[in-house]
């Protein structure tokens, strides 16, 4: 971030002056995340879509199925890729053209968490090892920016695959073929959920806001299975943590991801 | 992560697949001031890790709208030569290295005093000759004692070290082989000091007592790698630099 601008350096200061008090800019306690709303089956033309607000940020994600052939190294594996863009109506300093390395980021953050999870059964989506497989291709277009995108996107992605259906192939003269009306559900092992903190002074606050994302010291993304197992970390930001904030991010993450559990669980 | 492999990763004497101890990490070796050209730079292999971490600034930035007149800026890119990896990577920068470039930069951003270079850049420049498993905890090794001996002030050092599950069992500094085949790999960067962790990822599948474990056994790396950090400096300094 270049040249931060005296509005947000005022900020800051009122925003550390109220966590003093042990309250936010926006009223929310410390561990509280924005009230978070999901639609599902908003795009006909998609397997599987959904629509998430997370507070002001708002994302759509579309799930798309086709037969692919497999990676090299795991033809006992279907395919699973999660991507994110943010568009250029989302904010006022969003940029066309090839995505820079918050985007990168943000899309592998996203990525990650859902793989590592294991929340897909890879393994009952081959037509025929190391030939042909089903391929999900998980796509977030965040069409409003109001801080913490990687929560809102998992959150997306994780609805949109949960009411997925996906299309029955088989290889016909060595091509996958789609069967005509025969869908199924997901393989779906587990719910994995992203909780996103962010540290400002010696502060930890759970789901920042754009205002909050902008003066933050370091943050940190933790991706937890339903057996409360963590499966994903991602620190940023231009400072660090202490080992004692780092398990305090850890019991946060697991205690507010199990709530929101129960919402996307709810979804299915 | 938890790929099928025939190695035989952790034995029941809780020996590696390498020969290490489950508290041991590979050898590694750091020289200080190999470049001729840069202002500071430094070489280290980190098991069959080798990489050159090259620091030029600060300096004048470009592009000029990149410069902040508040502070200097730390530009970072991790760069794999094309047969630093078993099958050729395209030399175009991926977006693994793109994510690896940023979380480097943010992992070192804590310990550079930039506020004393306002409207400058300091580019640092990682190149992987070869990778072997955790080349971006090297990178952060290498670039650390780089930076120092380009004469940047710092608050601190940054040494990093991974930690990982392998066969249900938390081990340190996790080679290719437990990367790609173990239960989880968590890089982690630590300014020794400060006690401040200034990078950690994680991929895998860990309890709450297991990531406290690994987050501690990560710890005890870094700690190590300092020492070897700091006698790479003490070593050109007192050979004359």
């Amino acid at each position: 971030m270049a040249n931060k601008t005296i509005i947000e350096q005022l900020k800051r200061e009122q925003i550390l002056d109220l966590l003093q008090e042990g309250k936010r800019i926006d009223g929310r306690a410390l561990d509280e995340p924005r009230s978070i709303s999901i639609e599902t089956g908003i795009i006909s033309n998609a397997e599987g879509s959904a629509r998430v607000k997370l507070g002001d940020t708002e994302v759509v994600t579309g799930v798309k199925i086709h037969p692919d052939k497999p990676f090299p190294d795991v033809g006992d594996k279907g395919i699973f890729i999660c991507t994110a863009e943010i568009l250029p109506i989302a904010d006022p300093t969003a940029e066309l053209g090839p995505p820079n390395e918050n985007v990168i980021e943000l899309a592998r953050v996203v990525d990650r968490g859902i793989r590592e999870t294991g929340m897909i059964d890879l393994t009952k989506l081959v037509i025929k090892e190391n030939k042909s497989v089903v391929g999900l291709f998980v796509d977030n277009s965040v069409i409003n920016v109001d801080g913490n995108l990687f929560d809102a996107c998992s959150y997306a992605s994780v609805a949109a695959l949960l009411t997925c259906m996906i299309p029955k192939y088989e290889l016909q003269d060595d091509q996958p073929v789609q069967i005509e009306g025969e869908k199924s559900k997901p393989p779906v092992n587990t719910i994995p959920v992203s909780v996103t903190m962010a540290r400002i002074g010696e502060h930890i606050i759970v789901d920042p806001n754009s205002d909050e994302w902008a003066c933050m010291n370091a943050r940190i993304t933790i991706t937890t299975n339903s057996d409360e197992n963590i499966c994903a970390l991602q620190k940023g930001g231009s400072d660090g943590f202490t080992f004692e904030q780092l398990i305090k991010c850890s019991e946060l993450a697991i205690s507010t991801g199990s709530k929101i559990r129960k919402q996307l669980e709810a979804v299915a | 992560m938890g790929r099928k492999t025939d190695i035989t990763l952790l034995d029941e004497k809780g020996i590696r697949c390498d020969g290490r101890k489950i508290d041991q990490t590979r050898n590694i070796t750091i020289k200080a001031g190999i470049l001729k050209n840069a202002d500071g730079s430094a070489y280290i292999e980190f098991g069959g890790n080798k990489i050159i971490a090259g620091v030029y600034g600060p300096r004048d930035i470009h592009p000029k709208h990149l410069a902040d007149s508040d502070t200097g800026v730390l530009r970072c890119r991790y760069h794999m030569q094309p047969f630093s990896v078993p099958e050729r990577k395209n030399p175009a920068p991926s977006r693994r290295e793109i994510e690896i470039s940023k979380v480097i930069k943010e992992s070192l951003q804590p310990a550079v005093i930039l506020d004393d270079f306002p409207r400058t850049a300091i580019d640092l420049y990682l190149e992987v000759l070869q990778a072997d498993g955790g080349s971006r905890c090297a990178a952060i090794d290498a670039a650390s004692v780089a930076l120092a001996d380009a004469g940047i002030p710092m608050r601190d050092m940054v040494s990093a070290c991974a930690a990982g599950k392998v066969e249900n069992t938390i081990v340190l500094d996790v080679n290719n082989e437990e990367d790609q085949a173990g239960q989880a790999d968590m890089p982690v960067a630590l300014m020794p000091h400060l006690e401040k962790i200034t990078l950690v990822q994680l991929d895998g599948m860990l309890t709450p007592d297991e990531y406290k474990k690994c987050l501690e056994t990560a710890i005890i790396g870094c700690k190590q790698v300092y020492e070897i950090q700091r006698s790479a400096l003490k070593a050109k300094y007192e050979n004359g630099g």
